[in-house]
């Protein structure tokens, strides 16, 4: 959503809107003071409808500049619940094996709408953190090295965030499968293929499958 | 490499400040500033419908008689702020076009009609014939365009402080964010004036 002083342009926008808007209350409230309550409820309930429904201002594509050895490719991991999956700790070796590789593991610290509401996030981070410090500790007993952060709770905050710190080359977004992602829902994966240049690989990650 | 993934390798000391807004961290502040200004504004708005609406000995008709609001005055220096708000942005775009006398010439017309518009509300202040004794109805008076003026007060302290620079040689088109916030604060001076004159004066 775009606010009205985001820009000096913006505001002078928001200004005619503003003259036009109270110009019709007043027309409204000299033939009739209900009248112009009426119209100022229908222009209010009107501008919070507009405001809501507008699209922000679309982000320009980024482009990822290579940091580091130029033979060492960086590889960014997001991952919630599903960050320990057999799925995804198979693509991150597959990785590892083509060529050297370093690994940076995010893992939002997922929470429910309230507790983000009221600011309780404490429990989140610690259970991120945990999911995190195991993710870590696997792939080193593998010979995969790899370091990581707990993130935002939003995946695209978090990413955003990951990219700045850690410059990435690839990004790999593991999720629960079509129908029970929370992410693929919100559309987290086009998102990111569409904001960033680099490669995005997307992991399913089925924790209700039994394995045999 | 480009200079950031360089000074990212390179660097030392603390970490580098992490960013993840894409809003501009001054532009950012300014709009967390007018939010915070908006419920500064919501408070005296609340006292003034409290007096009129709420308070069962409200005066009937407002204000009570003899008393009168200057309409006709209070609505041209509206016009005169509004106005004022055109030449802001004509100052604006012409920076950002590279075009300075046009900069200038819009930057000092706003603020002389800023300058008019506080002038008219003084003398307006002055010749209204009562204050804030006469009752609460008189104190919300003063208080909302009391309030709202000291903000024009700021906002042609931060033009100002524009327009000196500005003659200094200052801002370009591809550097106008100080013109740019203070015009940003300008409007929404201009915008809630248009709340406080239709509510206080009009309706």
């Amino acid at each position: 959503m775009e606010s009205p002083f985001r820009s000096e342009a913006a505001a002078f926008r928001f200004l005619l809107v503003t003259i036009g808007a109270f110009a019709l209350i007043v027309a409204a409230s000299w033939i009739d003071a209900l009248l112009g309550l009426a119209v100022f409820v229908i222009l209010t309930v009107a501008a919070v409808v507009v405001y809501l429904r507008q699209r922000g201002p679309q982000p320009a594509r980024e482009h990822m500049q290579h940091v580091g050895p130029p033979d060492v490719r960086r590889v960014l991991v997001v991952a919630n619940e599903t960050v320990g999956g057999e799925e995804l700790m198979r693509t991150i070796g597959d990785l590892a094996l083509a060529g050297r590789s370093e690994f940076y593991v995010v893992s939002p610290a997922l929470n429910s709408r309230l507790k983000t509401w009221t600011s309780d996030e404490d429990g989140a981070r610690v259970e991120a953190e945990k999911r995190l410090d195991a993710t870590v500790d696997r792939l080193a007993t593998v010979g995969i090295e790899a370091h990581g952060t707990v993130g935002d709770l939003d995946p695209l905050v978090a990413i955003e965030d990951a990219v700045r710190a850690f410059h990435p080359d690839e990004i790999l977004i593991s999720t629960h499968p079509e129908g029970r992602s929370n992410w693929l829902e919100r559309g987290v994966v086009q998102a990111v293929e569409a904001r960033y240049d680099a490669p995005v690989t997307h992991v399913v990650v089925d924790l209700e499958r039994v394995t045999p | 490499m480009s200079a950031h993934a360089e000074a990212l390798d390179d660097h030392h000391g603390p970490p580098l400040a992490n960013q993840s807004s894409r809003v501009d961290a001054r532009t950012l502040g300014m709009f967390l500033f007018i939010g915070s200004e908006i419920m500064l504004f919501g408070s005296f708005f609340t006292a003034y419908f409290f007096v009129r609406v709420v308070n069962p000995s409200a005066p009937n008709p407002w204000p009570p008689a003899p008393y009168d609001f200057p309409v006709f005055v209070a609505g041209v220096n509206t016009c005169i702020l509004v106005t004022s708000s055109f030449t802001m942005h004509w100052a604006l775009q012409s920076i950002k076009r590279g075009q300075r006398a046009g900069f200038l010439a819009g930057m000092v017309l706003t603020f002389l009609m800023g300058l008019a518009f506080l002038l008219t509300q003084l003398i307006e202040y002055l010749n209204v014939g009562f204050n804030t004794g006469a009752g609460a109805w008189a104190s919300v008076f003063f208080g909302l365009t009391g309030l709202h003026g000291a903000h024009v007060f700021i906002g042609l302290t931060l033009l100002a402080m524009v327009i000196v620079r500005g003659f200094r040689g200052h801002y370009s088109p591809e550097h106008h964010h100080g013109v740019e916030l203070p015009g940003i604060y300008w409007h929404f001076v201009d915008i809630m004036w248009i709340v406080v004159y239709t509510t206080v004066y009009l309706l």
